[in-house]
């Protein structure tokens, strides 16, 4: 661990917390209680699943947002407002369309007040720098993506910050564009060709994080905290190929994945003290793994003999963590699959699931499906109703109790679309109604716990 | 239409509370009127020399383009207004709303006395309710484009010009006001078609025995057809046809093609519109020059400016106690009004008989037939039509110019030369009157159908080929659910056109007969002309009323259902 004297931090985040109240339902906690420190020269790389609020923690950083909690201090001062010292390049690169690439790196600076033949001056000698000369009387719709993003990074570094923040800066690009861009921003950042004094980067990829920071914090969800903050030792620049390399990135890996199996312990524990209020259990999420790569995956795991490495699988099937991580967890939640130490095995079941044809699969999937509280719930409703219909609003409105509106919607959205895929039950687009169809009313749930259930008010 | 992207259904409280209060205002308005001395009515002399007309057209035009500045100014006011302040948001979007339901013309009379009371003796009354008529016909579809732009710029486009420190002058002018410009354009062209409409109609009219006229293209047009000169009224089509052209070559075309780079998209899109004009401006050294040395300075220097004394406004911002005082002087004063207004309209109601109520009823039912009426036939010529031209890009090449000059032609200004030749016909003004309102509405149904049929993607037309459908069943798989958005858009903006040129429609004064057929329209002209201000109340808020109830009735759910269901883009 890093230990520098408290007094030279660039920034400091005191318990920083951010929630969105809802009225007359739970406040969804977003980021929970979060102590860091920004020293100057560190380049950090903010790690977490989506939805983990990392986007919202950089916002907080750059006063683009306000916690609900706990202060951010730069230089020792609070934060509020957009900090001038700081700046911010976007995922989607954020440009302005009808300006040129002159125009848009030369905002920045206009917005300071810098006479025109100053900002005129520096913004070409940027643009020159980052590789851009030539285009700048050009505009971004007549440039490729990573020409725009390096529009992104000028348009940030022209008004020389302190602070370098970046939203996923690489994750629009393509796989080639986007490794030509971080070597040559790190070539800025070493050789310090820019006076940035730390940089601040959020990212769901794992190896770039490796590759690129020299310090990674992870983040975990559903509230974000702060789950490890661990040093990068490796020496610049960095071969993707070596061993230690390949070292660290198993561990982040693992780091990531373990948090998984740590939540499911965590939620144990909050059951275990909720159960103090038993009129308002909590609904379990379900992750949002779409069924069709389920399939894909689990028949690849078979494939190499019942069991493969997380960080393997993911960069064979192109996937970053955040979008395997999804689909591993809908394979544990179905019982046919098992997370161990960054490995996925293959269970019985998932092996029987491998063999099994599509008929087959469904009925595993549904057998699966009615052990779940969320379908118990659709099933229980569903049964009660005399015409076995129910309107979606109604789901909605309890899953709002348990998720925030956006959330509830995904998380509907996952399950009548499974529910579809395991034919457990029908939903009609237009009139926005769930219902059971005569074959579908045969086989009754098993309904021995019913109390867990959240009580339909 | 921009208006019925926002989503909202169901009722406020707020609703009601903003009918509420623009009924007592408008009631006011009129007990003002009544009660204001009414000085020599102007009755101006129109000449139908030929040489006087670009003079004419110049008269009319001048009105238009002060109209449209008020527009232009009321719409930022507004439409920041309503985007940035959530409580005034609240009130202000129901309340535009119900304002651009409210047909404009049945105010004629009723405004025109208001200003001439303002300002006696002299023509600037006239000119200004004339000018104040077309702003309220022009200025609603603006601030929907303004305000929908403003609430739907990206979180990150935001977010950058926050954090990069802009001032609220820089944001306005690099990213708010560029971000709203398509819109903005596009309604403006609308507005000033919207405008041509009302003008027409409201440059010449009488009330009860007196004439009022403003010198301009519509008392020509409607003059030469009272004398039945029919070289004269084809030279003021002419004339008409000639201005709307030249906008739209010298105005409208180079605007859009200018305003295409303020487009979102980050790839060049194949359907450019191009300007010769704007070509040439952008080429031209003294327009180069003046962008150099002129309008540069000029931004920097509001930079400067307003980088300086917004913030010091906001410190200084006036004493707590002052402000809070302002606010309840205001209020109180608001309040006041409001009951006088509300007073005014009881003693208007007190007037009304039961059966007028009854006949106000009827005689919007009768109205409604014939609008639904308009619209079939619309629907009926210009869906088979439309999806030909749309289907087929010779036709399309060929005709768009030809139909977008026949549309470009303002239906009140046909009225008059229309008229003249139906009246005798059978069936009178009854069935005139359909015909003048499908005059006035088809072409929106025609240009959204042309859109919406050149919009069906060639593999979609490829597998009907595949698989052999019949001609019928390619209608109703593909063509008419394709283009089903785009008519319902159409259909919208068609209902309240007919709705409003009901009131030209059902009552026409033609060589000193007046011509009437039974309807809303006709009810309140008749009551306007002839001064029956509880009746023109009641007719005109029923009027409003059925607008706004069929708008949230029927045509937001089947807009809605339109974008859900049948929108090609997934």
């Amino acid at each position: 661990m890093i230990k520098p004297t408290k007094s030279d931090a660039l920034i400091r985040m005191l318990g920083v917390t951010k929630m969105y109240v809802q009225p007359d339902k739970y406040d969804i906690r977003i980021l929970d209680d979060i102590t860091l420190e920004i020293h100057p020269g560190e380049f950090i790389a903010l790690l977490g699943p989506s939805g983990s609020g990392k986007s919202t923690l950089l916002r907080i950083v750059t006063g683009l947002a306000e916690p609900s909690f706990g202060t951010v201090l730069y230089r020792g001062r609070p934060v509020s407002g957009p900090n001038p010292n700081a700046a911010m390049v976007f995922q989607s690169f954020a440009l302005y369309p009808w300006l040129t690439v002159l125009q848009n790196v030369e905002l920045g600076l206009a917005a300071k007040g810098t006479p025109p033949a100053e900002r005129h001056e520096r913004s070409v000698k940027l643009i020159d720098l980052i590789g851009l000369n030539g285009y700048e009387d050009a505009f971004p719709k007549e440039l490729s993506g990573g020409m725009r993003q390096r529009v992104g990074f000028a348009r940030a570094l022209a008004v020389e910050p302190e602070m370098l923040c970046m939203d996923e800066p690489f994750s629009a690009l393509d796989y080639l564009t986007a490794e030509n861009l971080r070597s040559e921003l790190l070539d800025l950042w070493l050789e310090s060709k820019i006076p940035t004094r730390a940089i601040l980067m959020v990212t769901h990829g794992i190896e770039e994080a490796v590759y690129m920071a020299d310090r990674i914090i992870i983040l975990s969800k559903n509230p974000a905290r702060v789950v490890a903050d661990l040093p990068v030792g490796l020496p610049y620049p960095r071969n993707r190929k070596s061993h230690d390399f390949l070292q660290m990135v198993d561990t982040v890996y693992k780091l990531v994945t373990g948090w998984a199996d740590d939540e499911v312990e965590e939620e144990h524990l909050a059951e275990l003290t909720e159960t103090r209020n038993p009129e308002r259990p909590r609904l379990k999420p379900i992750p949002y793994g779409h069924l069709s790569m389920l399939s894909g995956l689990l028949e690849l795991v078979a494939d190499r003999g019942g069991r493969d490495d997380l960080y393997h699988l993911g960069s064979e099937l192109f996937l970053e963590v955040d979008d395997l991580l999804p689909v591993t967890e809908t394979a544990e939640l179905f019982n046919l699959a098992e997370v161990k130490e960054g490995d996925l095995y293959l269970t019985s079941l998932g092996r029987e699931f491998v063999e099994a044809d599509v008929g087959d699969r469904k009925s595993i999937i549904s057998d699966q499906l009615r052990d779940i509280p969320m379908f118990r719930l659709v099933d229980r409703v569903l049964r009660s109703k005399a015409n076995h219909a129910m309107v979606k609003e109604f789901f909605n409105d309890i899953l709002e109790e348990h998720f925030s509106v956006e959330e509830a919607e995904r998380q509907l959205k996952t399950a009548i679309n499974w529910g579809r895929f395991a034919d457990l039950f029908h939903y009609d687009t237009d009139t926005e109604l769930l219902y059971l169809s005569e074959d579908q009313l045969e086989p009754e749930i098993q309904s021995d716990d019913m109390q867990e259930m959240p009580s339909d008010r | 239409m921009n208006e019925m992207t926002d989503r909202r259904s169901g009722w406020g409280m707020a609703d009601l509370l903003v009918g509420v209060v623009v009924l007592a205002i408008l009631s006011l308005i009129i007990a003002w009127a009544t009660h204001a001395p009414h000085p020599h009515p102007e009755v101006g002399s129109i000449s139908l020399a030929y040489w006087k007309l670009p003079l004419y057209a110049l008269y009319s035009w001048l009105r238009m383009a002060a109209a449209y500045v008020i527009s232009l100014l009321f719409t930022f006011v507004y439409a920041y207004a309503a985007a940035y302040n959530k409580r005034a948001e609240k009130i202000l979007l129901p309340l535009l709303d119900i304002l651009q339901s409210i047909p404009v013309l049945s105010f004629l009379p009723v405004v025109l006395l208001a200003f001439i009371a303002l300002f006696p003796g002299s023509r600037i009354g006239v000119n200004l309710a004339s000018i104040v008529l077309i702003f309220t016909g022009q200025v609603w579809n603006m601030v929907f484009a303004l305000y929908h732009g403003l609430i739907t710029i990206p979180r990150d486009l935001r977010e950058s010009a926050l954090s990069l420190n802009l001032s609220p002058w820089q944001r306005f002018r690099t990213l708010e006001l560029p971000y709203s410009m398509v819109g903005l354009v596009w309604n403006s062209m609308m507005s000033w078609a919207g405008g041509w409409f009302f003008l027409m109609a409201a440059e010449m009219f009488s009330l009860g025995s007196r004439n009022y006229q403003l010198l301009g293209l519509g008392s020509y047009l409607q003059a030469a057809a009272n004398r039945a000169d029919w070289f004269a009224e084809i030279a003021g089509l002419l004339t008409l046809v000639g201005v709307i052209v030249l906008m739209d070559q010298l105005i409208w075309r180079p605007l859009l093609a200018w305003a295409d780079k303020f487009k979102m998209e980050l790839v060049e899109g194949d359907s450019r519109v191009r300007s010769a004009v704007l070509m040439i401006l952008r080429r031209s050294q003294i327009v180069a020059w003046l962008g150099d040395r002129v309008l540069q300075p000029l931004l920097e220097w509001s930079d400067r400016f307003f980088g300086e004394t917004i913030p010091a406004l906001r410190r200084k911002g006036p004493l707590p106690t002052l402000s809070t005082f302002i606010r309840t002087v205001v209020i109180i004063a608001a309040i006041l009004v409001l009951v006088i207004a509300l007073q005014g309209t009881v003693r208007l109601a007190q007037h009304l008989s039961w059966s007028q109520v009854a006949l106000v009823f009827a005689a919007t039912g009768a109205t409604l037939l014939r609008v639904v009426t308009a619209l079939a036939i619309s629907v009926l010529w210009t869906v088979p039509v439309g999806v030909l031209i749309g289907m087929n890009r010779k036709w399309a090449a060929a005709l768009t110019p030809v139909t977008q000059i026949a549309a470009s032609v303002p239906a009140t200004a046909l009225f008059p030369g229309i008229v003249a030749l139906l009246i005798h016909l059978q069936g009178g003004l009854s069935s005139a009157a359909v015909l003048l309102m499908v005059l006035g509405t088809q072409w929106y149904v025609l240009f959204n159908v042309i859109a919406g049929a050149s919009a069906i993607p060639e593999d979609l037309r490829e597998a009907t080929k595949m698989f052999r459908l019949s001609r019928v069943k390619v209608w109703t798989t593909l063509i008419l659910p394709a283009i089903y958005p785009y008519l319902i858009t159409g259909l919208i903006t068609a209902a309240g056109g007919a709705w409003n040129a009901s009131i030209v429609a059902e009552y026409v004064s033609f060589q000193s007969h007046v011509y009437t057929t039974f309807g809303i329209g006709s009810l309140i002209a008749q009551a306007s002309t002839h001064g029956r201000f509880p009746l023109l109340l009641l007719s005109t808020s029923s009027l409003a009323v059925v607008v706004v109830v069929i708008n949230r009735l029927i045509w937001r759910p089947l807009y809605n259902r339109a974008a859900e269901r049948y929108t090609l883009s997934s």
